[in-house]
């Protein structure tokens, strides 16, 4: 076992880990903090997408040991000090950017990253970005103009490539 | 995935002492180990992860006009930070989606040599030296089949040094689901010669494409490519034939020459 130290959402947390314990299992078994997803297990779906030292990373594909030291951010962090939703997370209620919400902690943990380093994206490459975020139910369209919305930007009437 | 204990030093040489147990094996970023560890396809005693090392991350130019990427440096950083070779990072911001980009290691990509990885591509193109704790590879001793390469165990690729072309450009055809090359071309212009190396076509792994490399130095225009190479040798599977992987070298290779810039 090691032990592991890291901020998460703000808070220092503290824990012993095995070896294989992956990051994301780590963040739900350990912390409970259950709004990371695990869809696929393989690196392929996001679902378990959080920010490590502000980056979008697959926690599914990554090692709590790994995380000794960083600061993590989940969907847990995500909404405003005094507990409403952050832009982001009102963008996808308002342009109804889920249907049975699985994919939703990834998503918006990846428009989150994709914001602060591009944020006003054009509308391909809110599509581009989300390569590594699958989503079985919208088709996507509303998840990308709840993105382009919290953006700022005019949202397309029917997006679509 | 079985059980292993994890180490996580932070030079090179405690990597390195680390790398001496029995069974011992390197994590680079873990975007293909940490999925081939679930399908219990590996079972290492102990996992070395280089993730914690300062001194193998990083982009500079060296004395040489010659670009170093330390092994340790993600997709994600090469992307951003490699504009003095806009062929190589264009590469780099295209390997697999964002979040692996930001995980994913150039010294892994290229110690894996996975025959459909990009990276390996970019390196045989040009020429490139992979430098590891203990010597300086070229590339084209390097790589020696799927999967396969001059390094030994426990040797750790320090740094990748590229020498930058004139002009450059890397084309892949995406396999549809997986995004992985289908088949890549990376056309690499020096004022010596031209150099084209081929990932995701050929049984042997990556491999230099020499009708195309000598037309092409005489005549660097997408008209000059030769016709596409025989299919023998080259990978056929559900994606797509050894004939269609061929005719796709000489296609992505055409459009490779017409981008390089």
């Amino acid at each position: 076992m090691t032990k592991v130290t890291m901020t998460v959402n703000g808070k220092t947390v503290s824990g012993e880990v095995k070896g294989n314990t992956l990051l994301t299992e780590f963040l739900r078994e350990d912390l409970r903090l259950t709004g990371t997803h695990v869809g696929c297990d393989t690196s392929q779906c996001g679902a378990c997408v959080v920010h490590v030292n502000g980056e979008a990373v697959k926690s599914c594909t990554m090692f709590a040991a790994e995380a000794d030291g960083a600061e993590v951010k989940t969907v847990e962090g995500m909404a405003n000090a005094d507990g409403s939703l952050s832009v982001i997370q009102q963008a996808f209620q308002d342009y109804h950017g889920l249907q049975c919400g699985f994919c939703t902690p990834g998503m918006v943990m990846s428009a989150a990253a994709l914001l602060k380093d591009n944020p006003k994206p054009t509308e391909a490459e809110v599509r581009d970005y989300l390569e590594g975020n699958i989503c079985r139910c919208t088709g996507y369209h509303n998840i990308v103009r709840a993105i382009m919305a919290a953006s700022g930007q005019d949202v397309p009437a029917v997006a679509a490539e | 995935m079985y059980s292993f204990d994890i180490q996580r030093p932070t030079s090179v040489a405690d990597a390195v002492a680390a790398l001496g147990t029995d069974e011992a094996l390197p994590l680079g970023g873990g975007q293909t180990l940490i999925p081939t560890l679930k399908q219990r396809l590996s079972a290492p005693s102990v996992l070395v992860s280089l993730s914690g090392i300062a001194e193998i991350k990083g982009v500079c130019t060296n004395d040489d006009g010659a670009l170093c990427i330390g092994g340790g440096t993600t997709h994600a950083t090469v992307a951003k930070e490699a504009s003095a070779y806009p062929g190589l990072a264009a590469l780099a911001g295209n390997i697999g989606d964002p979040a692996v980009r930001n995980r994913g290691t150039i010294g892994g990509s290229v110690a894996n040599n996975d025959p459909s990885a990009c990276y390996p591509a970019a390196v045989l193109a040009s020429g490139a030296t992979v430098v590891t704790n203990t010597r300086s590879i070229a590339a084209d001793d390097y790589f020696q089949g799927m999967f396969a390469t001059a390094l030994n165990e426990g040797e750790i690729i320090t740094e990748v040094r590229f020498p930058v072309p004139e002009k450059s450009a890397y084309m892949k055809f995406e396999q549809p689901a997986s995004r992985f090359a289908l088949v890549g071309v990376f056309v690499a212009k020096f004022a010596d010669g031209v150099r084209v190396a081929v990932t995701g076509a050929s049984e042997e792994g990556v491999f230099r494409w020499t009708e195309a490399e000598a037309a092409l130095s005489s005549n660097f225009s997408a008209d000059a490519v030769p016709a596409a190479p025989s299919g023998d040798g080259m990978i056929s599977d559900l994606h797509g034939s050894g004939a269609y992987r061929a005719h796709l070298v000489a296609v992505m290779t055409k459009r490779a020459v017409a981008a390089a810039s």
